[in-house]
């Protein structure tokens, strides 16, 4: 039967998909789809815990404003990482340095 | 094993593939087409989960909208004759530590911890509940996420649009 934990592990794994993404790129794009992964992961967990906790609908809803805030996150990265690249010609993320003092 | 499970199953290995698919490849290109997997294995445990409205929105925002942004993102910051658009990737053996670490530490207390859960709740469709409580109950962090999607995408558009000379507003 699947439960609680069989969820938590699937979206752990997730996690750890995304952070093993934004650890190892350098692409800003590809760090970006790590993001993605990580947030995808705190969603359903919260999804989860809204499921098998007394059926209130209050992680489900959590879960609709985390996404809207992902989109907005996405376009504003989007567009920074589109300057980056008409200004410096690359998108390596450790090239992007200019500001470091 | 019954059909629940067996649909968990398969949708947590789509959403697993996909994700490794993604964290793996060397071309970005398949690794974008590889998060519409997870993505949408993602929205199918939405909907094991009784969140239909959030299996919904998961495939609209996510698939609709997120992914075909990312895959703008690919194609535009890439030269036209750089058509492999390969990614490097540093320090694979330490980024795994870390990451194999985290899934551990997450897993063992996902199975260890006594959660407070309730069991046998019928599953109903959460569409209008969810409608009701955004405008009465969550009415002041809908509107608050609504202003936020506004500035960003203005912010976004902001940025992002090319700089011809003489263009004005002093930029």
């Amino acid at each position: 039967m699947v439960q609680l934990p069989h969820f938590l592990t699937v979206s752990a794994l997730l996690f750890a998909a995304g952070v093993f993404a934004v650890v190892t790129r350098r692409n800003a794009v590809a760090l970006l789809m790590g993001v993605e992964l990580m947030l995808n992961a705190a969603n359903l967990n919260f999804a989860a815990f809204s499921r098998f906790s007394h059926n209130s609908l209050d992680g489900q809803i959590f879960a609709m404003l985390s996404i809207v805030t992902a989109a907005a996150e996405v376009a504003v990265a989007l567009a920074i990482v589109l300057n980056i690249y008409r200004n410096i010609e690359t998108i390596d993320a450790d090239q992007a340095g200019d500001l470091r003092g | 094993m019954n059909a629940y499970d067996l649909a968990f199953y398969l949708l947590a290995a789509m959403a697993l593939v996909g994700a490794a698919i993604t964290v793996l490849s060397r071309r970005l290109v398949y690794a974008a087409f590889s998060l519409l997997l997870a993505f949408l294995g993602v929205a199918g445990l939405y909907a094991l989960l009784a969140a239909d409205f959030l299996a919904i929105a998961q495939v609209v925002v996510y698939v609709g909208g997120i992914l075909v942004l990312l895959l703008f993102g690919v194609m535009l910051t890439h030269r036209i004759y750089d058509t492999t658009l390969k990614s490097v990737r540093v320090q694979p053996l330490l980024g795994g530590l870390v990451a194999a670490g985290i899934a551990i530490l997450l897993i063992s207390v996902a199975w260890n911890t006594p959660w407070n859960t309730t069991h046998e709740i019928a599953a109903e469709p959460t569409t209008a509940k969810i409608g009701e409580a955004f405008m009465k109950h969550y009415v002041f962090p809908f509107e608050f996420v609504s202003l936020i999607l506004l500035v960003a995408l203005i912010g976004a558009a902001l940025i992002g649009r090319s700089r011809t000379p003489g263009s004005g507003n002093g930029r």
